[in-house]
C-alpha cells in the first residue's frame, strides 16, 4: 500500500542525507520526495511517498522521528488530506496541431508558460492522476522533456467538520499546527 | 579562549574526569589543552581502543564515556567501537580533530569525512564550523548521548576552530530531563493480561538495568520467572530461584523452553534480536506480548506487540510492582524446575570448566568483560551475574578485540579490578593495550582462553560445514601470551591443566596491577545449548549431540 508522510526537519547540515540514508539502510522504498521551507524559520517540511506495508509504514515513521533533525512525522492515512503535484511538460508544436494541443491544455486548466514556434512548455498543477493523464495526452504530440515536483500535501481543515474524515481514534488534529507540543531547542 | 579550551571547560562542566586518545596532526591544539586540563587523559595505542574503552566506563558508570582521535586514519579507527555502542546503546561522545574549514572537501592530507563516515552508526553527529559554537555543540552532543535511550554521539572540530578565539560562554549541563512514566491505562491492561496468565514469564534486557530493584519487587510479588538477556545479565540476581537463565542462540533450556510454552510474556528494555528469538515465527507463539520500552520504533519491530508501552522501564516496572498480586501458577513452575535441571554435560577439563573455576575465585561484586566467541558464552552460561553494569561485553556488534580496552575502561571508571576473559583469537585484536595497562598500572586481570582456535567459527564449521575447516586454526601461530605478557613488563601465567589452574589463578589475581592467564584447553570443544541459525528456539540442541543420551536429544520437529 502507498503511504504519504509529511515529515518537519531542522534545517540542518546534511539534513536531507540522514533522512535518505536512512531509507536506503533500512531498505525502505520511497517513490518521491519533495522538500521546501515553511513558515517557520529554520524548519523545513518535506512530503514523502513509499510503498510499504503497514507494518513497515509505523517502522518509517518512528525510525524517522529518532533522528535528532527531524521534529515529527506524519502518516495522512490517518485522516484525509489534499495533494498536489507540479509537473512542467514541453512539447513539440507544429502550425497543423497547435490548436488541438492548446484546446487539450485548456480542458486540464494547464497554463502555456513559454510559447516558442516549434514547443510550448506547459505548467499544470494537480493531483497525481491527472498529471499522469496530462502528460499521457501529450504524449503522441512529441514530448521533448518534463519535471514534476513530486506531491505535496497537507491535511484537510475541513477534518474538523467532518468527524467521518479522521481515521484513528479521537479528534481531527487537522487546525492545530502539526509541530504544536513538539520541543524544538 | 581557545576553541580547544572551550570544548575541555564544557567537558569539565559536564563531570568529565577521564577521556581516551591517541593525539595527531589535526587535533594538536586540543591536545595542547589537555595539557593544563584537569581531566585524565588515557593515552592508548590505537584509537579502537580509546572507543571501547569509552564503552566500558559508560557502561560500569552509566554515565558518559569521552574518547578523542585525530583526523582521517585516527577517526576511522573509532569506527568499530562506534558501532558497537550504537548497537549496545551506550553513552559515548567522540571528539575528532579535522583539518582546517579551508581545507575540508579538498582530500587534504588526513581528512576524512567522518561525521558522514558515522552517520549510520551514532546517534548523531556534528561539524563545527566556528569556535564559538564548541561549547554549545559539545553540551548538546553529551545531553543526546545521554538521553532516553543513549547512543553515540560524534563531534568534528576542524584544526583552525580548534585555534580559533570565541567569547561565547562555557554552556552548563541541563538538568536531567524527567523519565517517561506509563499511562495509567497501559499498566492496568498489562495487568489484567498478567492476571489471567498461567504460563507468564518476564524477560530484562540491557535498557533495564538501572531498573533491576523494581524488577526485583515485581517478581517477587508476583512469583513470576525472569529471564535475562545476554545484555541483562546481572539485572536480576543469578542466585534467586525464579532465576531461568539467559535466552537465545546459546540460552538455557529452561529460558527457551519457557519461552517457547509461555501464555504472557513481557520484555522489558530489550529489543528481540535475532540472537534472542531464533526464527521469529516459532518464538513465542501462544504468548501475548507486552513490551516496555522507551524507544517506540523497538515496538513491533521484529516481534509484532500485543500491548506495546512506551515507557522508561524502571518506571513501568515500578508501577506494574505496586499494582500485581501473586499468581498462583505451579504447574508452570513444575515444567519450569523440571528445565532448569536440564544442562549440558561439562568436560572435565575444558573452556566451560576453565571459565566455572575462574568463575568460581571471584566475588559477586567483581566486574567481568568478555571478548567475542565461545568463551563469551560460556562466561555468560557460567558466571553468576549478580548485580547490573558488572557485566560487560560487545553483544549488539560481536566486536573480537572488545574485552581488553573495554576492560581498561572499566577498570578507570571504578578504581577496582576488572576481569577480562577473551580468546586466542579476540584477543590479538587489540592486544597492544597491554601497553596502556602498563603504563598506568591498571589492575586487569586478563585472562586468555586459548583453543588454538576461532572456536565459534570452527564450531559453525563442524556443524553446518562438514567439518571443513577454513582460516580458522591459529595454533601453529599464535604468540606464547605469557612471554607476550612480560615482553609488555606484566607478568603472565600459563595453566594447561585443572590442578595448574587452581594455583595459576591464585598468583595471577593476586599480582599488583595488570596480569595475564593464558588458559590452554583442548582444541574442538563447542558451546551447547544451541539453537541451530534459523531455527526455532523450539529446536534447541540441549546438548552437544555427541555427548548427549538420544532421548535428550530434544529436536522437535
Amino acid at each position: 500500500m502507498k503511504h504519504i508522510f509529511s515529515a518537519f526537519l531542522r534545517d540542518e547540515p546534511r539534513v536531507l542525507t540522514r533522512v535518505t540514508s536512512l531509507f536506503a539502510r533500512r531498505g525502505y522504498n520511497i517513490d518521491s520526495l519533495s522538500v521546501g521551507a515553511t513558515e517557520t524559520k529554520g524548519i523545513s517540511r518535506m512530503t514523502f511517498i513509499s510503498e510499504a506495508p503497514e507494518g513497515m509504514a509505523d517502522q518509517i515513521q518512528r525510525q524517522l522521528e529518532k533522528l535528532e533533525d527531524v521534529l515529527k512525522v506524519i502518516n495522512h492515512a490517518h485522516e484525509k488530506f489534499v495533494d498536489r503535484e507540479l509537473v512542467l511538460v514541453k512539447v513539440r508544436v507544429t502550425p497543423e496541431n497547435r490548436l488541438e494541443i492548446r484546446q487539450i491544455a485548456e480542458d486540464f486548466r494547464a497554463r502555456n508558460v513559454d510559447v516558442g514556434r516549434q514547443s510550448y512548455v506547459f505548467e499544470v498543477t494537480g493531483d497525481e492522476g491527472k498529471i499522469s493523464a496530462f502528460i499521457e495526452q501529450m504524449r503522441p504530440f512529441g514530448i521533448v522533456e518534463t519535471m514534476r515536483t513530486g506531491r505535496v500535501a497537507l491535511t484537510r481543515g475541513s477534518n474538523a467538520d467532518m468527524p467521518s474524515q479522521v481515521y484513528f481514534d479521537g479528534e481531527s488534529q487537522a487546525l492545530e499546527h502539526p509541530l504544536t507540543g513538539v520541543a524544538n531547542d | 579562549m581557545t576553541g580547544s579550551q572551550a570544548l575541555l571547560k564544557t567537558l569539565e562542566a559536564h563531570g568529565v574526569r577521564h577521556m581516551f586518545g591517541h593525539p595527531g596532526g589535526a587535533i594538536m591544539p586540543i591536545y595542547d589543552a589537555i595539557y593544563d586540563s584537569p581531566i585524565q587523559h588515557i593515552l592508548v595505542r590505537h584509537e579502537q581502543g580509546g572507543g571501547h574503552a569509552a564503552e566500558g566506563y559508560a557502561r560500569v558508570t552509566g554515565g558518559l564515556g569521552v574518547c578523542l582521535a585525530t583526523s582521517g586514519p585516527g577517526a576511522t579507527n573509532l569506527v568499530t567501537a562506534l558501532a558497537d555502542a550504537m548497537l549496545d546503546s551506550l553513552p559515548i561522545l567522540a571528539i575528532t580533530g579535522n583539518v582546517a574549514t579551508t581545507l575540508l572537501g579538498t582530500d587534504a592530507f588526513q581528512e576524512a569525512d567522518i561525521t558522514g563516515i558515522t552517520m549510520p552508526i551514532t546517534k548523531h553527529n556534528f561539524l563545527i564550523r566556528s569556535a564559538d559554537d564548541v561549547s554549545k555543540v559539545v553540551a548538546e552532543a553529551i545531553r543526546i548521548a545521554l538521553s532516553g535511550r543513549p547512543g553515540p554521539v560524534l563531534v568534528d572540530i576542524p584544526k583552525d576552530v580548534q585555534q580559533a578565539q570565541t567569547d561565547a560562554p562555557i554552556v552548563q549541563p541541563k538538568p536531567k530531563a524527567a523519565r517517561l512514566e506509563p499511562k495509567e491505562k497501559d499498566i492496568l491492561e498489562a495487568l489484567e493480561l498478567m492476571k489471567n496468565a498461567k504460563k507468564p514469564v518476564l524477560i530484562l534486557g540491557g535498557g533495564a538495568c538501572d531498573a533491576s530493584e523494581a524488577a526485583y519487587q515485581f517478581a517477587k510479588t508476583s512469583g513470576m520467572p525472569v529471564i535475562t538477556t545476554l545484555m541483562g545479565l546481572g539485572n536480576f540476581p543469578a542466585s534467586d530461584k525464579q532465576w531461568l537463565g539467559m535466552p537465545g542462540m546459546h540460552g538455557s533450556v529452561a529460558a527457551n523452553r519457557a519461552i517457547s510454552q509461555c501464555d504472557v510474556l513481557i520484555g522489558v528494555g530489550m529489543r528481540f534480536d535475532d540472537r534472542v528469538t531464533g526464527k521469529t515465527s516459532r518464538f513465542a507463539k501462544n504468548a501475548k506480548i507486552i513490551h516496555i520500552d522507551l524507544d517506540s520504533a523497538e515496538h513491533s519491530k521484529l516481534i509484532p506487540a500485543y500491548l506495546p508501552i512506551l515507557a522508561d522501564s524502571a518506571a513501568a516496572l515500578e508501577a506494574l510492582a505496586a499494582k500485581i498480586s501473586k499468581l498462583e501458577t505451579p504447574e508452570w513452575w513444575a515444567n519450569l524446575e523440571d528445565w532448569k535441571a536440564r544442562k549440558p554435560k561439562r568436560d572435565e577439563w575444558g573452556a566451560a570448566s576453565a571459565i566455572k573455576t575462574i568463575s568460581n575465585a571471584l566475588t559477586s561484586d567483581d566486574i567481568v568483560v568478555s571478548d567475542v566467541g565461545q568463551h563469551q558464552m560460556l562466561t555468560a552460561q557460567e558466571h553468576p551475574f549478580e548485580h547490573p553494569r558488572l557485566w560487560l561485553n560487545s553483544g549488539g556488534a560481536g566486536t573480537m578485540g572488545f574485552c581488553l580496552p573495554a576492560a581498561m575502561g572499566a577498570s578507570i571508571a571504578t578504581g577496582k579490578r576488572v576481569i577480562g576473559i577473551a580468546g586466542d583469537g579476540s584477543s590479538q585484536m587489540t592486544i597492544q593495550e597491554l601497553a596502556t595497562l602498563r603504563k598506568y598500572d591498571i589492575p586487569v586481570k586478563f585472562a586468555i582462553i586459548n583453543n588454538g582456535y576461532l572456536g565459534m567459527v570452527r564450531q559453525w564449521q563442524e556443524m553446518f560445514h562438514d567439518k571443513r575447516y577454513s582460516e580458522v586454526y591459529l595454533e601453529d601461530s599464535n604468540p606464547d601470551f605469557a612471554i607476550l605478557a612480560s615482553a609488555y613488563r606484566i607478568p603472565g601465567f600459563t595453566a594447561s591443566t585443572a590442578a595448574e589452574l587452581e594455583v595459576a589463578i591464585k598468583a595471577w589475581l593476586s599480582a599488583d596491577g595488570p596480569a595475564v592467564l593464558e588458559v590452554r584447553v583442548p582444541n574442538e570443544h563447542s558451546v551447547f545449548p544451541m539453537v541451530p541459525a534459523g531455527k526455532g528456539l523450539d529446536e534447541m540442541l540441549d546438548d552437544d549431540p555427541k555427548n548427549a543420551q538420544p532421548e535428550k536429544i530434544a529436536v522437535s520437529r
